[in-house]
C-alpha cells in the first residue's frame, strides 16, 4: 500500500470505457459466430476472448499499475505453464 | 490471492484442454450439440457478468476514496448481477433437464459419443463456474457486511480488493466458456 495514485491510476471513466469495450467485443464474437467463416472461427473467438481477458486483467484487476514484479509475472508464467501442458498433450493427440 | 488465481487458471485450464481434445475428435457432434444451447441466454449472462466486474471495480474505487455509501451501493449491484447470472443459468439448466438432457440420462445416452462428451463437459464446466459465482457471492456479501460495520475501510481495503480479484477471475473464466460452448460454428 503506497497510496492511491500508485495503486490505481484508473478512475470511473476508464472503467466505463473498458466496460464498453468488453461489451462491444462480446457483440463482435457473437456476430462472427453467425457468419460462416469455417475453421478460422475458433481462432477468432479465442483471440477475442484473449483480448477481453487482457482488458480485465490490466484495468479491472489493476495489473497495469502493478509495481511488484512477481505479481506482474504471475499470470504470464501460469499461461506459459498451461501452454506447455497443452502443447505436450497435443504432440500425443495429433499423432494417434 | 494471485497465487490462488493462478491455481484456478490451471484448474480450468485442465478442463479446457480436455474440451479441446474432444472437440478435435468430434467436431460435428460438438457443433450439433452447441446449437441446442440458448445463445441469447449465454450472451445475456456474458453482459451481466461483465457489468458486475465493472461495478465491483467501481466499489473498490469508491471505498479507497472513503466514499462508503457509493462503495456499498456498487457492491450491492454486483451481488444483484451475480444472482441474476445464476437465475439465468438456472433457467437454462432447467430447460435442458426438461428435454431429458442431464448427465447419464437415457435421452443423452442414446446420442452419439461426441454429444455425450459435449454435454458432460458443458454441465461440468458451467457447473463448476456457477459454484465459483456462488462462492463469490458469499464472499462479497460478507465484505458488504464488514464495510457496513467499518471493518473494511479506505485504510483497510484489502479484503474487498482480493474478493474483487476473485470476482474478475470468475468473469474471465466465463469469457472463455461462452464462445467455446455457445458459439461453435
Amino acid at each position: 500500500m503506497k497510496g492511491k495514485a500508485n495503486h490505481g491510476g484508473a478512475g470511473p471513466r476508464t472503467y466505463l470505457l473498458v466496460w464498453a469495450g468488453l461489451l462491444a467485443l462480446t457483440a463482435a464474437t457473437v456476430t462472427v459466430a453467425s457468419l460462416q467463416i469455417g475453421r478460422a472461427a475458433v481462432g477468432v473467438a479465442l483471440a477475442i476472448a484473449a483480448v477481453k481477458s487482457t482488458l480485465v486483467l490490466l484495468y479491472f484487476m489493476h495489473l497495469r499499475w502493478e509495481k511488484r514484479l512477481l505479481i506482474k509475472l504471475a499470470i504470464p508464467i501460469t499461461l506459459v505453464t498451461l501452454a506447455i501442458f497443452i502443447g505436450l498433450t497435443y504432440t500425443d493427440v495429433l499423432r494417434r | 490471492m494471485w497465487l490462488f488465481i493462478c491455481t484456478e487458471i490451471l484448474l480450468f485450464g485442465g478442463l479446457f484442454l480436455l474440451y479441446s481434445m474432444y472437440r478435435y475428435k468430434h467436431p460435428q457432434a460438438f457443433h450439433a450439440a452447441s446449437l441446442e444451447l440458448n445463445r441469447f441466454d449465454g450472451t445475456l449472462n456474458t453482459a451481466i457478468l461483465i457489468s458486475s466486474s465493472l461495478t465491483v471495480a467501481l466499489a473498490i474505487h469508491f471505498l479507497r476514496q472513503d466514499r462508503r455509501r457509493q462503495a456499498m451501493g456498487f457492491l450491492a449491484l454486483t451481488l444483484l448481477a451475480g444472482a441474476a447470472f445464476l437465475v439465468v443459468k438456472g433457467f437454462e439448466w432447467a430447460e435442458k433437464f426438461r428435454h431429458g438432457l442431464f448427465p447419464n440420462s437415457l435421452v443423452l445416452l442414446a446420442r452419439d459419443k461426441g454429444q455425450i462428451l459435449y454435454f458432460g463437459l458443458y454441465f461440468m464446466m458451467t457447473g463448476l463456474h456457477a459454484l465459483h459465482v456462488l462462492i463469490g457471492l458469499g464472499v462479497l456479501s460478507a465484505v458488504l457486511i464488514l464495510i457496513n460495520r467499518s471493518r473494511v475501510t479506505a485504510g483497510r481495503p484489502v479484503l474487498l480488493e482480493n474478493s474483487g480479484l476473485y470476482w474478475h477471475l470468475v468473469d474471465i473464466i466465463w469469457i472463455f466458456l461462452f464462445p467455446l460452448f455457445y458459439l461453435i460454428t
